[in-house]
């Protein structure tokens, strides 16, 4: 078995045991922080499929992927506090 | 030369899966939102930049591994803020510590100023 592929599992394996938070967490906010956690590991998944089949370019939606989950945890997190503010 | 950029590469990506192992187990297993935050904090620091610099040993000097720099970079820029912001927000809707957690100095830091 190739390198890559065993790291591949090994995060998937990982993922799974993160997606139990996510599904049932007491608060939003452990749903929010498994989901962060779930981001991180598919930019790394991204980035070492890029390596497995060759191909540069999955390194950019990588980059992307890191900029999308960073601007979607801090607007949940800012539309959460302001609804807390205004009640 | 090839082997030992393999076994370095092989070293530096299965412990950072041991890292997502162990910040996994522990987001399963901590009791509040504050701990979990601690340790998926770990998780994104220290497994992706394990992990990436795997990659990075692997493939030299290239621009893959500029990129790869950059990714690493940005993450370690941005995920902290992300933690600071979802704390925060936790405790401004009223999240408890756990129970056996003696000390709040965020909170005592708020009654001062106010």
């Amino acid at each position: 078995m190739n390198l890559f592929t065993a790291v591949l599992l090994g995060i998937s394996f990982t993922s799974f045991l993160s997606l139990y938070r996510l599904l049932n967490g007491p608060t939003v906010f452990d749903r929010i922080v498994a989901a962060s956690a779930i981001t991180t590991k598919t930019i790394v998944v991204v980035a070492v499929l890029s390596f497995l089949y060759d191909q540069d370019i999955y390194l950019d939606i990588s980059i992307t992927y890191a900029i999308l989950s960073f601007l979607a945890i801090l607007g949940v997190a800012a539309y959460i506090v302001k609804k807390e503010e205004n009640q | 030369m090839t082997l030992i950029i393999n076994i370095l590469t092989a070293i530096l990506m299965f412990s950072g899966v041991f890292f997502f192992l162990a910040g996994s187990i522990a987001l399963i297993r901590l009791p509040d939102v504050y701990t979990r935050l601690h340790a998926t904090t770990k998780l994104d620091t220290l497994g992706l930049g394990l992990i990436l610099a795997g990659l990075i040993v692997y493939d030299g000097i290239t621009l893959a591994s500029v990129k790869l720099i950059f990714i690493v970079f940005f993450v370690f820029l941005t995920s902290p803020t992300a933690a600071h912001a979802i704390a925060r927000a936790a405790y401004k809707s009223g999240v408890k510590l756990w129970g056996k957690n003696p000390i709040d100095r965020y909170g005592e830091s708020q009654n001062d100023n106010s």
